[in-house]
């Protein structure tokens, strides 16, 4: 999984029937040290908001897993909201 | 899941098993900031409404295979949705 940031979110009404209701998250991937390294949009399932530091999974076959599906053009989903993370 | 803009169409009438009735379109992917960034790439357009100059999202790899209609089409791009705003 990686380590995300939300910045903002993505509108959109012509789309996939799997993301019809479904909110679409941009979010920065952090590097080691917190700084963004390319972005992803992602399916939220936690409720994220902008600003937010967020657990995201990045691979179709858990994204497909988390929502009870065999099939989907999913990949990228919020699965958590970071509280803390303390590295050594 | 990337943004991108199609800046064209592609017309191939001799092409492969499985890959006829899909609308192939030239996508140039953007980085956040909505920048070209990285070759383009031709992707099978999932939502048959995309066209040329449009913001739109597209998927690649395996997740390209599972957005269209059957399942498993040899594509390995696909837009997925039409971007009416970035919020961010």
């Amino acid at each position: 999984m990686k380590i995300g940031r939300v910045s903002g979110n993505v509108v959109s009404t012509i789309n996939h029937p799997f993301f019809d209701g479904r909110a679409l998250m941009i979010c920065d991937i952090l590097d080691v040290d917190g700084e963004p390294d390319g972005y992803t949009i992602a399916v939220d399932t936690v409720g994220a908001g902008v600003g937010e530091t967020v657990l995201i999974i990045d691979e179709g076959n858990s994204a497909r897993q988390i929502f009870g599906l065999t099939t989907g053009p999913i990949r990228a989903v919020i699965t958590g909201i970071i509280d803390s993370i303390d590295t050594v | 899941m990337q943004l991108g803009r199609v800046t064209g169409t592609v017309v191939a009438t001799v092409k492969s098993e499985g890959l006829e009735g899909f609308k192939f379109l030239v996508v140039q992917p953007l980085n956040k900031q909505q920048e070209p960034v990285g070759r383009p790439v031709i992707a099978a357009d999932a939502v048959y409404m995309a066209g040329p100059g449009e913001l739109v999202y597209f998927v690649a790899s395996r997740e390209a295979a599972e957005a269209l209609e059957p399942r498993f089409v040899p594509v390995d791009h696909a837009i997925v949705g039409i971007v009416d705003q970035v919020m961010t």
